[in-house]
């Protein structure tokens, strides 16, 4: 008896595959119904241009060599801008409904008011940039937002935003409200030869 | 004291190994239950690179896979050693109409979805660290294409984060 069941357990034992997929979730930008030969006219202050070359080598904001533990920091303050500089995006006034009374923090009425980025992050890679380091790039700029939207929900609802259940009603909408104060804006153009650079 | 030297003479006693049997059909269980079958067969080699901020892919029933790796040593006296696609289980050995397959191919995997789940298809991208972005962008515009517009770039969760601080 011990025999077989011995059998079957090397078996399954071989047979088991117990990775769970994980990976970073993103969405591609739907094509546009029909050209649009406008372009669309965003200031330039407002645009984080990052771009990686043939050599895995990165430039943000037309600085050449930016180390990659660099580009979350600096996103961050991308998206925050901290000290209202002049060089970084314009915050416009928005109101965003939370459920009434899910924080101590907002008014009863649960409206959170307060300034919002305009800004909008450009990604460019050279056809022969290496995937791994297009991955790379693309988590810390996902890093950094999460990280925003982590520190307000530590500030309003004493949680992390991870920690939020999308099922259940009051904390789903807590995380969409967070998630338009903080806006996963990257644009991608397609790779072009980005020579030399 | 006669007791103690009489029990010293008996020497080790054995394991009771009654219970054996239960425990071996305990693990059993737990391996059939937990295991989950390989469907596919990977025909490129495929190291995902490593990141931070990955979350685990719920709802497996709505996810497609593309793979892009250069072939495994095998197949590369067929295939060559150029990177190549993989869509679930068959390779795409044709250039340049790759594209078009991916579209096929994820408008098919769309058709086997129920009507409810077909807004929320997912495709997992699993590409090897070390290839080139205009195969990927490639893939990617097919995916604009066929409305495919979820994707999952596969990534490990790095582990050794204090390394980097």
């Amino acid at each position: 008896m011990a025999d077989i069941a011995f059998l079957l357990l090397i078996f399954f034992l071989v047979a088991t595959t117990m990775d769970v997929d994980t990976g970073i979730t993103r969405l591609l930008p739907p094509i546009p119904e029909e050209e649009q030969d406008t372009e669309v006219k965003v200031n330039k202050r407002n645009v984080l241009v990052v771009l990686i070359n043939r050599s895995d080598q990165l430039m943000v904001r037309g600085e050449f060599g930016t180390r990659l533990d660099e580009l979350k920091r600096i996103t961050m303050e991308f998206f925050t801008n901290p000290n209202n500089s002049q060089d970084l995006p314009e915050m416009e006034n928005k109101e965003v409904e939370f459920p009434p009374g899910s924080s101590s923090m907002l008014p009863p009425d649960g409206v959170w008011r307060g300034q919002v980025s305009k800004g909008v992050i450009s990604l460019q890679n050279d056809r022969s940039t290496t995937y791994g380091k297009y991955l790379q790039v693309q988590n810390e700029l996902v890093a950094a937002v999460n990280q925003l939207r982590n520190d307000f929900c530590e500030l309003y609802f004493d949680k992390e935003y991870d920690e939020l259940n999308e099922n259940n009603p009051v904390e789903k909408e807590i995380k969409e409200g967070i998630r338009e104060i903080y806006k996963m804006n990257i644009s991608e153009a397609t790779p072009k030869n980005i020579q030399g650079l | 004291m006669a007791k103690f030297i009489r029990k010293k003479g008996k020497g080790a006693q054995r394991i009771n190994t009654a219970s054996l049997p239960d425990i071996i059909f305990m693990l059993l269980f737990f391996f059939m239950v937990s295991t989950t079958m390989r469907e596919t067969e990977v025909k490129v080699q495929v190291k995902v690179p490593e990141a931070s901020e990955v979350k685990k892919l719920e709802q497996k029933k709505l996810v497609s896979y593309i793979y892009i790796g250069r072939p495994v040593g095998p197949l590369q006296g067929l295939y060559g050693s150029e990177p190549m696609i993989q869509l679930n289980d068959k390779l795409v050995n044709k250039e340049g109409i790759a594209e078009d397959e991916v579209q096929d191919f994820v408008l098919f995997e769309r058709e086997q979805l129920a009507e409810i789940d077909k807004s929320r298809m997912t495709v997992s991208l699993k590409i090897d660290e070390d290839i080139p972005m205009g195969k990927v962008d490639d893939v990617k515009q097919a995916l604009r294409r066929a409305k495919a517009l979820i994707i999952n770039y596969s990534a490990q969760r790095e582990y050794e984060d204090q390394g980097r601080l």
